[in-house]
């Protein structure tokens, strides 16, 4: 068992540092996630929902490896794991084209060496898979709409083809019918490269129309978890019904 | 290149030229080509005295007028600007090098090494920059070389600060923590991925370089310790010239203007790449 498994979370905390409170005060941690145990299972689209600053961004950090502080056990059964951040406006570089962000995961691969012919051949792959043509590919990203932006983001994460990919409220920058668009390409490329997401939101009408099972989180504990159906039908929690309520569900 | 000359036209979005940018390159393009072209033709020698015509005034054939020893001052001038210019240039080559490599560095690392770098520039730019100069030409002795040395150094402390901020400001940027997800080394991510965002400012901040060391070449050899004859720049030229101020003004007024214009045309240019984009 455990085998379909990508990625078990045990027991996991993790700490930011208080920089708020002097150097000499006890408590200069302040503890985000507060036991977290979450299974991902492959080739599923899992939804992780909940209130913004609850912690949602602070565990998928911590299971690509940008948070170090933390005990527990973050278990992976693939290291590659990608992740899409929220603004696409930040994270583009502005001073890079297009096809030389999508090229620079391949030209600091560490597990192989790209010659120059496959890396062309791979960008022309991806950049058509996010649904973009090759003629952006000479353009700056403040010369691309915020939705482009978020599918070069997405393909620059897909360069060296993850197993597992962690989008980071993907969407929630976008306008709703830009928003309905990116969803519909995450389907397609879980589709086409059978690729495991880790898909976040604070609504989760967008989880709903996405994921195969949801966890929704609260003040970095994980409260509720199933399939979405079950879970909109009988929640365990009254937090969940209050994020049903709001989302304009129940 | 394309860039560069889309600069001169009308902003589109404010329907206003850059005036600051094409003053600053028109009148530092100009001194530029003189000096190019004094390379290989001046109007006189430089160095060519002649006692029958010492201290004359401004005239088609000395249109600088000529000096207390009888020499051409517009070929002295071009001859001068040249060294003046050399010697800035240098210097801005040393401060925004290192300037640019310490100011990363510590910016992108932080911890001790950074608090302990910011503390002696902190302790650095206390001091006036002359100053500052004068203390390293009495180490390294004085001479053309050395003085640009001496100010190279001195210019340090102000682009490490203005660098480190701007790297500070990048890193933590969410591109920056895609790069280091693909595993991209920290020294690729400071000199590839962030250092291309902060050429405005650099670039800005070199001119206001150029700016400062003409004014601080120029300052030290008025003191009579920059560049040493017979390469005299400007500085050691108005530093001769003093004497006459008063019995032949012209005689200052064509090295004062240069040295005017060549500071007006850098801050110009400065002041211009602040405002483009
Ligand atoms: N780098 C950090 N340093 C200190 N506290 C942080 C840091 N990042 C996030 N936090 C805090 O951790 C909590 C969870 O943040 P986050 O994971 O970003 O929430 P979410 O993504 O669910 O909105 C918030 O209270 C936030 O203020
Ligand atoms: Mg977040």
């Amino acid at each position: 068992m455990g085998s379909d498994k990508v990625i078990q979370i045990k027991n996991l905390n993790v700490f930011y540092k208080n920089h708020k409170k002097s150097p000499l005060s006890k408590d200069r941690k302040v503890h985000v996630l507060k036991g977290v145990d979450l299974d991902v299972y492959e080739g599923e689209i899992l939804g992780l929902a909940g209130e913004s600053g609850c912690g949602k961004s602070t565990l998928a950090k911590a299971i690509v490896g940008m948070n170090k502080d933390f005990t527990g056990e973050i278990i992976q059964k693939y290291q590659d794991a990608q992740m899409v951040f929220q603004d696409p406006y930040s994270s583009l570089n502005p001073s890079k084209k297009i096809g030389w962000l999508l090229a620079e995961p391949l030209k600091v691969d560490k597990t192989k060496k790209w010659t120059k012919e496959e890396i062309d051949a791979k960008v022309k792959e991806i950049i058509k898979a996010i649904g973009l043509t090759e003629n952006m590919l000479g353009r700056y990203p403040d010369q691309l709409s915020g939705g482009q932006r978020q599918r070069v983001s997405i393909g620059v994460a897909l360069m060296r083809s993850p197993k597992v990919l962690i989008a980071d409220e993907p969407v929630s920058a976008l306008d709703v019918t830009i928003q309905a668009q990116i969803l519909e390409l995450l389907q397609n490329l879980h589709k086409e490269y059978g690729i495991t997401i880790l898909f976040i939101s604070h609504d989760l009408r967008v989880i709903y129309q996405i994921c195969d099972h949801v966890a929704v989180m609260r003040g970095g504990i994980i409260e509720e978890y199933g399939a979405p159906k079950e879970v909109y039908k009988n929640p365990k929690c009254d937090y969940t019904k209050e994020l049903l309520v709001s989302a304009g569900i129940k | 290149m394309k860039k560069f000359l889309s600069m001169f036209k009308k902003n589109k979005a404010t329907g206003k030229r850059n005036t600051y940018l094409i003053m600053g390159t028109i009148i530092t393009g100009l001194i530029v080509i003189i000096v190019l072209v004094g390379l290989f033709y001046t109007p006189y020698s430089p160095t060519k005295m002649d006692s029958s015509a010492k201290l004359q005034g401004f005239s088609f054939k000395h249109i600088m007028g000529t000096d207390h020893m009888g020499r051409d001052v517009f070929s002295r001038v071009v001859y001068g600007s040249r060294i003046t210019l050399a010697i800035a240039t240098f210097t801005v080559l040393i401060g925004a090098g290192l300037g640019t490599i310490i100011g990363a560095i510590t910016g992108y690392f932080g911890g001790i090494l950074d608090e302990f770098t910011m503390r002696v520039v902190d302790a650095m730019l206390a001091f006036p920059s002359i100053l500052l100069s004068l203390v390293f030409v009495s180490l390294f002795g004085t001479g053309t070389y050395q003085v640009a040395i001496a100010l190279g150094i001195s210019f340090v402390p102000s682009f490490a600060r203005i660098v480190r901020g701007e790297v500070l400001r990048c890193k933590n940027m969410d591109y920056v923590e895609v790069a280091r997800l693909q595993g991209v080394s920290d020294l690729r991510i400071i000199f590839v991925h962030i250092l291309p965002n902060i050429t405005g400012v650099l670039v800005s901040t070199i001119m206001i370089g150029f700016n400062n060391a003409v004014l601080a070449e120029a300052g030290l050899s008025f003191l009579g310790i920059g560049s040493q004859p017979p390469y005299a720049s400007l500085g050691n030229m108005l530093s001769d010239a003093q004497s006459y101020l008063f019995s032949r003004p012209s005689y200052v007024l064509g090295i004062g203007a240069t040295i005017v214009l060549m500071v007006l045309g850098f801050s110009f240019l400065s002041e211009g790449m602040k405002r483009w984009k």
